[in-house]
């Protein structure tokens, strides 16, 4: 899996391709937590290129929306595939978190 | 397996694929994937205490149509006869040598409250038509009974 991170103002976009399983969910919340070390207003994070995520990439995911509570800064999930929108239903944390279809309406928010 | 992450899409892709051989649709093979990751999860996180040098034994078997029994010895690279329906389901038995705990003790957590983990039960009782927890039994040679066993099934009937 791979992570990439991004900066456009005051805004900071991470993107991911790849399974976000309990192999890679490591990387994934490194990476979170140092694009929220510098408090941008808004964390964009992109999963359209995760074919898969189980409950250890949620729970990075929930650890960085709590972390982002903390820096005042926006959490958008943007782009997710069904297989991983349906884990968030299962886990009930698809009303929890900010979660749109694609990065131009994460970006317009 | 060993009880190291680096496996878990091998068996995530193995898991998929005899579901899909079992006539489960696109979907299904996904959530029992996700079942058995998750349980491989637990198992790796929490019976073996991430120790990297842990045995885990996942087992597969078609469960019959008719007689909602698995099919022992069931052949998956038989041809699938027209005639005969396709398997009524899968189980899944996923074992270990960790330390026992008390099956009763393993069960879903309170999902109001939000907080990173703790969603692995609760993932697989969703999926799952079964989820059951025991402790594996003396073997053979009288040895005291070791680690766990997890049996899950899902039947095709409840797509």
């Amino acid at each position: 899996m791979e992570v990439r991170a991004e900066q456009s103002g005051s805004v900071s976009i991470v993107a991911v391709e790849g399974d976000v399983d309990l192999n890679s969910s490591r990387s994934l919340q490194t990476q979170l937590r140092e694009s929220l070390g510098s408090a941008p207003d808004k964390l964009i994070v992109d999963l359209s290129g995760v074919p898969y995520m189980d409950s250890s990439g949620v729970a990075t995911l929930v650890e960085a929306m709590q972390l982002a509570r903390k820096k005042d800064t926006k959490l958008v999930l943007c782009a997710m595939s069904d297989k991983v929108q349906s884990i968030f239903e299962i886990a009930r944390l698809d009303k929890v978190f900010t979660i749109v279809p694609d990065r131009a309406g994460a970006e317009a928010i | 397996m060993f009880s190291q992450p680096r496996y878990l899409s091998g068996v995530r892709s193995l898991v998929s694929a005899v579901a899909q051989r079992l006539g489960f649709d696109e979907s299904a093979c996904g959530q029992i994937a996700l079942a058995v990751d998750e349980a491989l999860c637990n198992v790796i996180r929490h019976g073996y205490q991430r120790s990297p040098a842990g045995t885990i034994w996942v087992k597969i078997w078609p469960v019959d149509d008719e007689a909602g029994e698995h099919c022992e010895g069931a052949a998956l690279d038989a041809p699938l006869d027209q005639h005969r329906p396709r398997a009524g389901g899968i189980r899944i038995v996923i074992e270990d040598l960790a330390q026992q705990v008390d099956p009763e003790a393993i069960r879903s957590r309170d999902l109001e409250e939000v907080r990173p983990g703790g969603l692995g039960v609760h993932i697989m009782k969703e999926i799952m038509d079964e989820v059951r927890f025991e402790h594996r039994a003396p073997d053979e040679t009288g040895e005291r009974g070791r680690g766990m066993r997890l049996t899950m099934v899902k039947r095709r009937s409840s797509e």
